[in-house]
């Protein structure tokens, strides 16, 4: 029935973890070393696109490893939403991969070898997260990246990263072990189970304190969301070198997740009980207020990287309310925007670092005029931002377009009124970045000139152009994708 | 997949005596280590006997799977007269867990008692390691109060020996075995004032006699005092919280033979007499034990497992976070077990086989460093990973599920503890576990920072990895901890056959 599918499960998680121990075996060759990475993430990246064939083919794969005590299994199953996760991280890791090599080189950063490792590492923690049947195997590789990621974030190993790195792990390790596993635990007591099912795997099972309880300690805990108050760990991280910030801060860790909300209110509560829940209601207020509150914060930010990691805290919280509006309405909308954010925020993240890598500037204030020396990054950075505000013909449109309808449907009005305020806000501290550095510069044009003889590396700056151009295509492939995510908020009678 | 069923066919048809025999082989053999003639004889025969014991033990444990629990009366003497063994599914995990740890520990002396103890004082070493194992055997197999107190200071007086014979290595270890040696005595003191009472009230020592004739006595206060004594007087052998003062010298100061085995055994077989006498002895339902249960024993051992994890973060020896993790854990331990349920027992004993076997991982590690690393702070062990990574990498093992990290051991355990504190509505307990694991987190955290990311001073001693006979143990108690992390059935099966034994009749 599922012949072959269970060696693409194996497959998505083998090729990471040989990725990572065959990097570790060739480190002293970075010439290998960075071809290996390239390959691991182009196999990777068709594997998972076979995997979301099959899944769309409604034949989805399926894996059971182990069962390390009675009732819980280590178990794999793909769904839409997961499919969608594990292919968008494989390909943005490639992307990504190329952008590493020009920036670390660029930077002539140390340990680049421990670098790759661990990057590899934390794609095979995110293809077990994309891939996990039951929240127990979830919860797993949740913890996996967790710590892969770790010293990816203090790589500078100074003062300032080692303490952004005791707030990240203290923040999402203290979340995943005092809210999430006693939730997971919780919803194993209640149901008997954590597996997914669709409809949802409460939906009866529990009453509406326990219900309230079991939500809040999961969207809580899934603190890789960011939602406020335990968001403080994003901003943190940004000491971390750009490509860490790229690929880890707007794809991999940050959606890592958004998507265990996602996938707890269509799977595990089911849109009948996310419905009727108080708690519900009181997380869209919280997310609200982080929408609002982060995009704020946002428009005080210097430093161009912390501006980022702000929006990217609103965004977040756009995800969250989608996973937790009445009905299920918002859960394709909240999938569709955790692709498309992924493509808009890695862009700006990668022109940052390319910016960075080319002139030192990384203040805001610092870039005025540098448009001119460097076109593309800012053209890029421009479609970036635009796609983050939600501007045609940039792929963001859709997303808000149906998250907001979605809000409106349901009559939240105090969510839709939180993404059409955080949208403007946007569009006033993204946008001028970019148009300002376009602009010729005022009186003494003091732009500042490179630090490097041609500026960008080549391999940066056609990693952001790849990524800016997917902005744009998948305007043009979102309703592909929005019927692609459609089986998850089906009803299941 | 190992399985129960597999272990124990593998097992010999049971020999009528091996309940006795579990525990003379041993004691046998240390007489005969105590005078042969080498070193390395006296190796091989305490490593002979601990196999011999393994043996019966699984002997015996296929015995109860099979037909349920086994009583032995020593000589054919039935009780009152005579001395019974009795072994249940409780018992015999006990016994596998103690026999197993000594197997483990004397492999591994072969090579670290080398480095620490003068090579003539070898053959009293191993013949005190095997009068402390045979000592441990016999408290977890025997059904009587009192032979329980024999075999109690039996297995003390070896260990008191033995701590105190780390002193080639650090005078500290003298003082250690002094306080270690004085606070024992004061516990055991205690336990059998404590059955004297119960003697005075009831005329028998047998265990299952006191039980039924406990029972009708109701809350005579003579019963009460009896219990009180009791259990302070095992409180203080399980290293329970406010008792434990005893534990971090010992644990810090004595040869890593013993270390590893104490740290494996010790506490836990004082706890398992402890719930023997809570909830088998004394009868279910007093209000005494109830209350004892829910204002003394649960609050200390929450106690134990924040306080303690606190201390552990704050210790500079590698040694003492350890030991101090230890009476922490022992908390953990303790609040499943008082939970009085099947679930929260067996989560309990789970976890309590759990962390022998990670603790005895971590302190093989650190021995197996401390060969060639006279070392004893933490900051000594910086950037041992690159010179031995063997060793460093089995002591992550026994860090990572020390600290419940998923895919090791300790994650199901901390699963289990969670599970069964949630499922009696206990959130508190659940609230207590969820942030004593975040402590330990900490202190694992350093520790393999120092080891694995730090990278020593110039100039400083390195390390050498340790040789293969240490090594060996060390990696296969390392695969143990990933091993049960992925099929945990066999501990699973042996903590729930021990918690039904326990708890019979109870929810």
């Amino acid at each position: 029935m599922t012949s072959g599918g269970d060696l693409l499960i194996f497959l998505a998680l083998a090729t990471p973890l040989f990725a990572a121990v065959a990097i570790y075996a060739v480190g002293r060759m970075p010439d290998v070393r960075e071809t290996l990475t390239v390959i691991a993430s182009i196999a990777l990246s068709i594997v998972t696109i076979s995997m979301f064939m099959r899944v769309g083919a409604g034949n989805p794969p399926v894996l059971t490893v182990a069962r390390p005590l009675a009732g819980l299994e280590i178990a794999f199953r793909l769904e839409p939403l997961g499919a969608l996760f594990a292919v968008m991280a494989s390909a943005l890791w490639g992307v990504n991969s190329l952008f590493s090599i020009g920036y670390m080189r660029g930077k002539r950063e140390a340990n680049q070898t421990r670098f790759y490792v661990c990057f590899a590492f934390a794609m095979f923690a995110v293809m077990g997260i994309a891939m996990a049947a039951n929240l127990f195997t979830l919860f797993i590789f949740y913890e996996v990246l967790t710590f892969s990621t770790y010293p990816l974030v203090t790589h500078a190993g100074d003062a300032a990263a080692r303490r952004a790195g005791r707030i990240y792990l203290a923040t999402l390790v203290g979340a995943s072990l005092v809210l999430f596993l006693p939730g997971i635990v919780g919803v194993h007591l209640a149901a008997g189970s954590t597996t997914f099912i669709p409809g949802g795997l409460l939906t009866g099972k529990v009453n509406v304190v326990t219900g309230n309880v079991l939500l809040l300690l999961l969207v809580f805990g899934a603190a890789k969301a960011a939602l406020m108050p335990l968001h403080g760990w994003l901003p943190a991280a940004m000491v971390a070198p750009a490509p860490v910030s790229a690929l880890l801060h707007a794809v991999a860790v940050v959606k890592a997740g958004a998507f265990v909300i996602l996938k707890t209110s269509a799977y595990i509560f089911g849109s009948d009980l996310i419905s009727a829940l108080p708690a519900a209601t009181w997380l869209l207020w919280v997310a609200a207020g982080t929408i609002v509150i982060a995009s704020l914060v946002a428009m005080t930010k210097d430093e161009l990287k912390l501006r980022l990691a702000w929006s990217t805290v609103g965004q977040l919280a756009y995800v969250t309310s989608a996973a937790l509006l009445p009905a299920a309405a918002g859960l394709v909308a909240g999938g569709l925007h955790m692709l498309i954010h992924a493509f808009a925020k890695i862009t700006l993240f990668m022109c940052a670092g390319a910016i960075y890598v080319a002139t030192g500037a990384s203040k805001v204030s610092e870039m005025r005029g540098l448009g001119r020396s460097m076109p593309i990054v800012f053209a890029c950075f421009l479609a970036g931002a635009l796609c983050v505000v939600g501007l045609p013909p940039f792929a963001g449109m859709w997303s808000k377009f149906l998250l907001i309808t979605a809000a409106f449907g349901t009559q939240t009005w105090i969510t839709a009124a939180a993404m059409i305020v955080s949208s403007l806000l946007g569009l006033l501290y993204l946008a001028p970045v970019a148009i300002r550095a376009l602009l010729p510069p005022a009186g003494d044009g003091s732009s500042g000139g490179f630090i490097r003889p041609y500026g960008a590396p080549g391999p940066v700056v056609a990693a952001l152009a790849i990524t800016a151009a997917g902005c744009v295509a998948l305007f043009l492939f979102a309703d592909a994708v929005a019927a692609y995510l459609a089986p998850i908020a089906r009803r299941v009678p | 997949m190992i399985s129960f069923e597999t272990l124990y066919a593998a097992a010999p048809a049971l020999t009528a005596h091996a309940p006795v025999l579990m525990v003379a082989g041993p004691l046998i053999a240390a007489c005969v280590a105590a005078l042969s003639p080498t070193a390395r004889t006296s190796w091989m025969i305490s490593v002979t006997g601990s196999m011999f014991a393994a043996w019966m033990a699984l002997a015996i444990t296929g015995e109860v799977a099979r037909h349920g629990a086994v009583d032995y009366y020593i000589g054919g003497f039935a009780p009152p007269l005579g001395i019974a063994f009795y072994i249940d599914g409780l018992g015999a995990m006990m016994a596998l867990l103690v026999s197993s740890a000594g197997v483990m520990a004397s492999i591994y002396s072969g090579h670290s008692l080398a480095a620490e103890v003068r090579a003539e004082k070898h053959t009293h070493v191993q013949a005190a390691f095997l009068l402390c194992q045979a000592g441990l055997l016999g408290l977890v197999s025997t059904g009587d109060a009192f032979n329980a107190f024999v075999f109690l200071e039996v297995s003390s007086i070896g260990a008191y020996a033995l701590v105190a014979i780390g002193e080639k290595r650090d005078r500290r270890a003298l003082p250690a075995a002094f306080n270690y040696l004085i606070m024992g005595t004061i516990g055991a003191t205690l336990y059998v004032i404590g059955i004297g009472f119960l003697y005075a009230a009831t005329g028998t020592l047998n265990m299952a006699d006191l039980s039924a004739r406990l029972a009708t006595l109701g809350d005579s206060s003579v019963v009460q005092a009896g219990f009180a004594f009791i259990v302070v007087g095992l409180g203080i052998k399980a290293a329970m919280f406010p008792l434990h003062g005893w534990l971090p010298g010992a644990y810090s100061f004595g040869p890593s033979l013993i270390v590893i085995f104490l740290a494996a055994t010790a506490t836990k077989t004082s706890i398992y007499l402890m719930a023997r006498f809570i909830f088998d002895v004394f009868p279910d339902g007093a209000a005494f034990g109830r209350n004892f249960i829910a204002w003394v024993l649960a609050p200390l051992a929450a106690t134990a497992a924040i306080v303690c994890s606190i201390q552990a973060t704050f210790e500079r020896e590698i040694r003492r976070i350890l030991a101090f993790s230890s009476v922490a854990q022992v908390g953990l331990i303790l609040l499943g077990l008082s939970l009085a349920t099947i679930l929260g027992a067996s989560a309990g004993l789970f976890y309590l086989m759990a962390h022998a076997l990670m603790k005895m991982t971590l302190f093989m590690a650190v021995g197996g460093l401390a060969i060639s690393l006279p070392a004893r702070r933490l900051d000594d062990f910086a950037g041992v990973a690159r010179d031995a990574p063997w060793s460093a990498t089995a002591f992550a093992a026994g860090a990572l599920s020390l600290a419940g990290a998923p895919l090791t051991l300790g994650f199901l355990a901390k699963w289990r503890l969670l599970e069964a504190a949630l499922n009696a509505g206990q959130i508190w307990i659940a609230a207590t576990v969820a942030i004593a694991s975040l402590l330990t987190l900490l202190y694992v955290g350093r520790m393999l920072e120092a080891i694995f990311f730090r990278s020593a001073p110039a100039g400083a001693p390195r390390a050498v990895e340790a040789p293969v006979g240490v090594l060996a143990p060390v990696l296969v108690l390392a695969g143990l901890n990933i091993w049960f992390g992925l099929d945990a059935s066999l501990p699973e099966q042996l903590a729930g056959a021990g918690a039904k034994a326990l708890l019979a009749g109870a929810p």
